[in-house]
């Protein structure tokens, strides 16, 4: 086929060797398989690495696929199966803590609501499932970018709007914070978005450890903060439910 | 102060399930376990009655141990069971004498047409507000009197016992061999209006009265348990669906819950009195408190709903898994005046046709499977606006909402179109867990843990809701496209068809 790159097509051929079940190999077997000489599969390897679409074990020096091309690939969920999945455990977060709980997902660097759960109070209030949040205002978009740290740049770069005093429009101060949030494990907003509203979130992940969604819990700051703290046992809800939804993504699918 | 607690044992078709809920209806701990289905020829389906009481005590104590909790701290446990299932088992040794035959096993086909033909449908559909039909009890007792061994002259003599899974239970727990009322009226045995065993049903299906249990309220203290749950009160049992109803507090007449699964079950409260169907639904018990007056529902089953979602899946490949119907259905803005009734094997309520078979009508160059997968979608909610007219007809009630639950409550696009043709809104509360939560409602009520009803309506919260948006005329049309489409399933089933 005139026209096409060759270099592209050997690196795609190496990555389409990796990919077969947890396949770690070396220069020598690659080079084998694909019948190139040595230098040229390292050279290729090398570049490959750069860019993280492979990885190198440190220990027996083999190769495999790397974190970046299986991010692209499958972090992936589907919103529907991922509310259905989950439905049970958000409502019993909903139950316990007396909020209302939302599920989102990363959406062209906004937060996709997939699932909302009324406060179970009773009062008039309407399902919000397919809007989307700005990611830097709210718990739930602080742990998806924790997690797929490029887009918080991406954001930066497009300028992001000031809701409320609180709001966290620096990039600096958000990749801080954001670090905060991977370490910690959860996410909180207060009143970045609307000043009457904070909420709590944390990371709901696939069985690979990729992190699909985020759920949390919405109300106000008398109710969701202790000394302008979240409130323990809210938090201790909101991250177990996250856990159940995550353990429960680790299973076979219908 | 020490928290109390109710136990619910929710013994079902796949599998069986301890829940403990707190004062506020909460979900505590959980223990599940699932059986295993015996399958001896084609349409014969068992349970092992043995593996069912080893499985019920075993997710009793695992639901106890999760939250650390003793028998001391449970008020009272209520059962909820997978119903018309049927045991016999011997009086002497408490040993079961046959597999339970399950509600789905259609080994009586014969016998139920033979039934008909001799005394007419009217004659048990009268009394007991079934028309005859290979589910309920009363044809599979009479099929294990006819072939098991001895079992008939042991039974005259009182050596042998019948019950369905409540009944079983509720022996093994207590030692006393009761029913109750709700699972009573799913035999086609009992009066609806005595409430009581009735000789001339009994007569015609040729079963002897010394082999019947007693049959009692659904919620009262039968017995303390003994075992893992020794010293608690068994204080209540109720069919599956009449279980969902309680749990779901449809309490007064024109209340409506259905559950959204591989079927669906569509339940609506009549109030004080039983409304016989012209429209071929099944009246049935609802519920029975103590000494109060009972209450009567009238249901309608929906065959092929989630069931179709997952032929959808799997017969035509389209998606992957059932969620993925959504996200497909959602690539287009309607059904492209596309209609699929599923009837398989037939149309049942309120249609009854076993001559029908399914269609997918409307079909023109421009359908895409988008356009499908949002007509298998519509499709359950077109057959729920048929069950619920059905309904409206028979009892001269109207309904102001539609309560759901069930696995397909996930799918938002179906829960607003099915708010969109009935032209109510649908409401599906907090606690999923509907079937385990109105039987530890019922034994709650039972033992005064909850002083009345209006306690358990202050426990139920709305955890999401759909309102009707659809132009009246445009619902209109679609229905009568949707009746259109179901006229072009009947007849399709000849004689000389090989099955
Ligand atoms: N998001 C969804 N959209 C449509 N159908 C669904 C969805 N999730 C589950 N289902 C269907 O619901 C059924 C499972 O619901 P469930 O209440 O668990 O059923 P059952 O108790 O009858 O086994 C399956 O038939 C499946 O195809």
């Amino acid at each position: 086929m005139p026209g096409n790159i060759q270099s592209i097509e050997r690196a795609a051929a190496i990555l389409r060797l990796l990919s077969g079940r947890n396949r770690r190999l070396g220069v020598v077997d690659i080079s084998g398989e694909l019948g190139l000489p040595k230098g040229t599969v390292h050279g290729l390897l090398r570049t490959l690495q750069h860019v993280g679409f492979v990885e190198q074990d440190p220990e027996t020096g083999k190769y495999r696929l790397g974190a970046a091309l299986l991010h692209m690939g499958s972090s992936y969920l589907d919103g529907n199966e991922l509310r259905t999945r989950a439905l049970n455990w958000s409502d019993s977060l909903a139950a316990r803590t007396q909020e209302a709980v939302r599920i989102g997902t990363l959406h062209d660097g906004q937060v996709l609501i997939v699932h909302h759960v009324f406060r179970p109070d009773d009062s008039y209030q309407t399902l919000d499932v397919g809007s989307l949040l700005p990611a830097h205002a709210t718990a739930l978009g602080k742990v998806l970018l924790a997690h797929h740290p490029y887009v918080a740049a991406e954001l930066a770069r497009k300028g992001m709007v000031s809701y409320t005093d609180q709001t966290i429009c620096d990039l600096e101060r958000l990749e801080r914070e954001l670090e905060h949030v991977r370490e910690r494990g959860w996410a909180a907003e207060y009143g970045e978005l609307s000043p009457s509203q904070v909420s709590l979130a944390a990371p709901i992940m696939d069985r690979r450890g990729l992190t699909v969604g985020a759920m949390a819990i919405f109300g106000p700051p008398e109710r969701l903060l202790a000394a302008r703290a979240p409130r323990g046992e809210l938090l201790t809800h909101v991250r177990e439910a996250a856990q159940s939804v995550s353990r429960e993504l680790g299973a076979i699918p219908w | 102060m020490s928290e109390r607690y109710v136990a619910a044992i929710d013994q079902g078709t796949a599998s069986s399930r301890c829940l403990v809920f707190d004062r506020a209806g909460r979900i505590v701990s959980v223990g599940q376990k699932e059986h295993h289905h015996i399958y001896p020829r084609p349409g014969w389906v068992e349970h092992d009655p043995e593996e069912i009481w080893r499985n019920v005590e075993q997710v009793v104590a695992h639901a106890l141990a999760e939250a650390r909790l003793e028998p001391a701290d449970l008020v009272a446990v209520g059962i909820a069971n997978q119903r018309e299932t049927t045991l016999v088992w011997d009086r002497e040794t408490g040993r079961a004498l046959h597999n339970a035959i399950t509600w789905q096993d259609t080994r009586t086909d014969h016998l139920v047409r033979e039934l008909a033909q001799r005394f007419g449908d009217d004659h048990f559909r009268e009394r007991s507000g079934l028309p005859p039909a290979t589910y309920f009890s009363g044809p599979k007792l009479r099929w294990l009197l006819d072939n098991v061994p001895g079992l008939r002259a042991r039974a005259g003599r009182g050596e042998v016992l019948f019950g369905t899974v409540d009944s079983w239970l509720i022996w093994r727990l207590t030692g006393r061999h009761l029913t109750d009322v709700t699972n009573a009226s799913r035999t086609m045995m009992m009066n609806l209006d005595t409430l009581d065993w009735d000789d001339e049903l009994l007569a015609a299906l040729d079963v002897p009265r010394a082999m019947l249990p007693e049959i009692r309220p659904s919620a009262e203290t039968y017995g303390a348990a003994a075992g893992r749950l020794a010293g608690v009160p068994v204080a209540a049992a109720l069919g599956d669906q009449q279980a969902a109803l309680l749990g779901q507090t449809c309490l007064a007449a024109g209340e409506a819950k259905c559950t959204y699964g591989t079927g669906s079950f569509l339940l609506l409260h009549t109030g004080e009195r039983p409304v016989r169907s012209s429209g071929g639904l099944l009246t049935t018990v609802c519920c029975r408190v103590g000494a109060e007056a009972p209450t009567y529902a009238l249901e309608g089953s929906i065959a092929v709903t989630g069931s179709l979602v997952q032929w959808f899946r799997d017969n035509l490949g389209l998606i992957g898994s059932a969620p993925e119907i959504e996200t497909l259905a959602r690539t287009v803005q309607d059904s492209g005046g596309c209609y699929f009734v599923p009837a398989f094997s037939g149309l049942f309520a309120p249609h009854w046709r076993s001559d029908a078979r399914g269609v997918i009508a409307g079909l023109t160059g421009y359908i895409t499977k988008g356009h499908l997968a949002r007509a298998v979608l519509e499709a359950t909610a077109w057959q729920t606006r048929e069950v619920v007219e059905a309904m409206i007809a028979d009892a001269g009630v109207s309904l102001s909402a539609l309560r759901v639950d069930g696995g397909m409550t996930a799918n938002n696009l179906l829960m607003q179109f099915i708010a969109d043709v009935l032209d109510v809104p649908v409401v599906r509360p907090i606690v999923a867990e509907t079937v385990s939560l109105g039987a530890a409602y019922a034994a709650g009520l039972a033992v005064g843990f909850w002083p009345d009803a209006d306690a358990l309506r202050a426990n139920w919260h709305v955890a999401a809701q759909w309102r009707p948006d659809m132009d009246p005329a445009r619902r209109e049309r679609g229905y009568r496209k949707w009746r259109k489409a179901v006229a072009r399933t009947l007849d399709w089933v000849d004689e000389d068809d090989e099955e």
